[in-house]
């Protein structure tokens, strides 16, 4: 023997004659899940006739398998339905088994199963979606709460604040994330400088390139992609993190063993975030500034002490605060919510993408809504 | 030769001495420099139930994984069914799958599809069936495995340790294999679902005509459902044979196994079983 299925398959049939009062129905061929689509058809032309008897020979099926024992069998019940007392005449003991076995339970065959009309699961899904806004948001609350406790708590025992977790996730968080921070914001400084170098060129106006990069950069660019870098990068690594570690019961361990999670799992990454990502938020406006000077060197020729002269003559250190004070919010937002979508896992392998996803797209989404939010707030008070 | 002549259970039994369908010889398989099988060798034979047993990192589940084609052995040679499993280009390779099914621990259901849909995995990958063909059939394995109907439009995060073993074994079960491989099917169950997990297998078995290939740490499992048993040690298989082979074998580990506190125990509860049954 080959192994090979496809090799014995033959062209099933299906002879349908009256013999009497008894309509007999003889299969041929190979009843095989190969062939199930002729066998679907060959099963549908079978009809009771003037016949109130029916038997149905197996004898000359040549191959049969669940699936051509499940057809024949459907073609069974069609006839008992409608009336006709049907039987088998079976070829083998292995075919009696089989039909035997599906005659146990065809349930499913003469109730198709119930399907709930479109619009009542329109209003379950609403209210679903509704009830888990409402829970999660309130879960978020008590998150939140959780936290500042323990935060208190950490403050007023500062020998109970873990060290080592905290610099370990400020190298990773900040220090291995200089790179990508870098790159980026002295690519937009130059950019910056590229494209605004083109509309003030109009007014003779070029050495205000400086004003632009420089503003823009540390008021407004260099903490927002700072910060929409370390929500993919980090934000996303928190929630996988500590999902993976509630997935594997790693969470429900450290409770048994008197561990508060918060303590171990959310402050050391809440407190490295929000020492860090100020000092790449400024590391970032100093690479901003590098880029812009240096496009503006190359292609306008400002030279670099005009470009600083300039920037002196600008009140910037308010514009550098506004930054900075920016980023601890940022950092704190970022860190909430990966460490509260990574505690929210539950267990299976897609909550874990999904929620690792919503932690990017959350905080991504607060940091700009925050940051519109910071852009009316400091206007207003003059800065 | 036709299906369902050489499937036939009723004489499937009287030939477990005979046709060998999986003949694995001279297996070796090494991770780096650690040695897990050296020179091993194993048959399978049509119709049995053949329990692998080993003592943790024995390589109980590398074997099987080897046989199944998931890890490439570093020597030797797997055929089954006449076929070299080695030799296979891809294509044939999927063929050769489809005869076969597999239980991994734990079930191993595709966890974003309901049960339902896990079964039907298997026959849209081969098939082109209506979709009402596809209900009924999964509906049918979901009975067969002994679960409730309505557990076909559950995920698998809702389904207990034995259900998810169950429609584990519905989808292995899903385009009627000649060889059902089981990864430790009782691991993990309570005494009442892993009892009721071997007499599946035995009932499926006997209904379907299936060769098992099954590991497994499960004393009662290993006496009440195997038809022989292969024990690992030593990078090889020490013993293979019935059960009263393993019982009488003198090699230290096996002597152990089998002679063991919890071993006695399933001895002496069986013993009592059948001494009631002659009673009543």
């Amino acid at each position: 023997m080959t192994g090979l299925r496809i090799e014995h398959i033959s062209k099933p049939d299906l002879d349908i004659n009256a013999h009497g009062d008894v309509l007999r129905i003889c299969p041929r061929g190979s009843w095989q899940i190969e062939t199930a689509d002729t066998l679907e058809k060959l099963v549908a032309s079978v009809r009771p006739l003037a016949q109130n008897r029916a038997e149905i020979d197996l004898s000359g099926i040549e191959g049969l398998d669940t699936v051509g024992a499940w057809l024949l069998h459907r073609a069974y019940c069609g006839l008992e339905a409608k009336g006709v007392s049907t039987s088998y005449h079976f070829g083998n003991e292995s075919q009696e088994r089989l039909i035997e076995q599906i005659r146990k339970h065809d349930a499913c065959m003469t109730s198709p199963p119930q399907t709930e009309p479109v619009i009542l699961r329109m209003i379950e899904d609403i209210g679903i979606a509704s009830i888990t806004i409402v829970s999660n948001f309130g879960a978020l609350l008590s998150f939140l709460g959780n936290v500042f406790q323990r935060i208190l708590l950490s403050v007023l025992h500062p020998g109970r604040i873990r060290l080592t977790p905290l610099v370990h996730q400020m190298e990773v968080v900040g220090v291995r994330s200089m790179p990508i921070v870098g790159l980026i914001s002295f690519l937009i400084g130059a950019v910056i400088v590229n494209q605004g170098a083109v509309q003030l060129r109009q007014f003779g106006a070029e050495i205000f390139v400086a004003d632009l990069v420089s503003i823009g950069v540390l008021r407004e660019l260099g903490v927002l992609l700072t910060s929409v870098i370390i929500a993919g990068r980090s934000g996303s690594a928190f929630a996988a993190q500590i999902g993976s570690m509630v997935m594997n019961e790693e969470v429900n361990a450290m409770k048994t063993l008197g561990i508060h999670p918060i303590d171990v799992l959310v402050l050391p990454r809440l407190a490295a975030m929000v020492l860090v990502l100020p000092l790449l938020t400024f590391y970032a406006d100093i690479m901003g500034l590098i880029g812009g000077a240096l496009m503006a060197w190359f292609t306008l020729d400002i030279s670099p002490s005009q470009f600083i002269n300039r920037m002196n003559d600008l009140a910037l250190l308010n514009e550098l605060y506004i930054g900075l004070i920016k980023s601890v919010f940022f950092a704190g937002v970022i860190s909430v919510s990966g460490c509260f979508q990574g505690l929210s896992v539950e267990g299976t392998a897609e909550s874990l993408g999904a929620r690792t996803t919503a932690s990017v797209v959350e905080s991504i989404f607060l940091v700009i809504v925050l940051d519109a939010f910071f852009a009316v707030f400091f206007t207003t008070i003059g800065w | 030769m036709i299906k369902a002549e050489h499937r036939d259970p009723a004489i499937l039994h009287e030939t477990v001495d005979g046709e060998i369908v999986i003949s694995v010889r001279g297996l070796s398989t090494r991770f780096g420099n650690h040695v897990v099988h050296d020179n091993l060798d194993i048959d399978v034979r049509r119709g049995e139930i053949l329990g692998i047993v080993g003592g943790s990192g024995t390589g109980k589940s590398v074997l099987l994984h080897s046989i199944i084609g998931l890890r490439k052995p570093n020597a030797g040679t797997i055929t089954i069914s006449g076929i070299d499993q080695t030799s296979l280009s891809t294509a044939q390779m999927k063929e050769a799958r489809r005869e076969w099914g597999v239980l991994f621990q734990e079930g191993a259901l595709f966890s974003s599809l309901t049960v339902t849909q896990n079964i039907q995995v298997p026959l849209r990958e081969y098939y082109d069936l209506s979709a009402r063909l596809m209900d009924e059939i999964a509906a049918y394995k979901i009975a067969i495995v002994g679960l409730e109907p309505h557990a076909g439009s559950k995920y698998p995060s809702e389904l207990s340790g034995g259900m998810k073993r169950r429609a584990g074994l519905a989808r292995a079960l899903a385009l009627d294999p000649e060889l059902l491989f089981l990864d430790e099917p009782t691991a993990g169950l309570d005494p009442i679902g892993a009892a009721a997990f071997d007499e599946l297998i035995l009932r499926l078995r006997d209904i379907l005509g299936l060769t098992v290939v099954l590991v497994t740490h499960d004393l009662d499992t290993l006496f009440t459902t195997c038809d022989r048993i292969a024990a690992l040690a030593e990078h090889k298989v020490i013993v293979s044979g019935t059960i009263s082979d393993m019982l009488a074998s003198k090699h230290p580990w096996v002597h152990s196994y089998f002679h063991g506190p919890r071993s006695r125990a399933v001895q002496m509860s069986r013993g009592r079983d059948k001494s009631d049954g002659v009673s009543s």
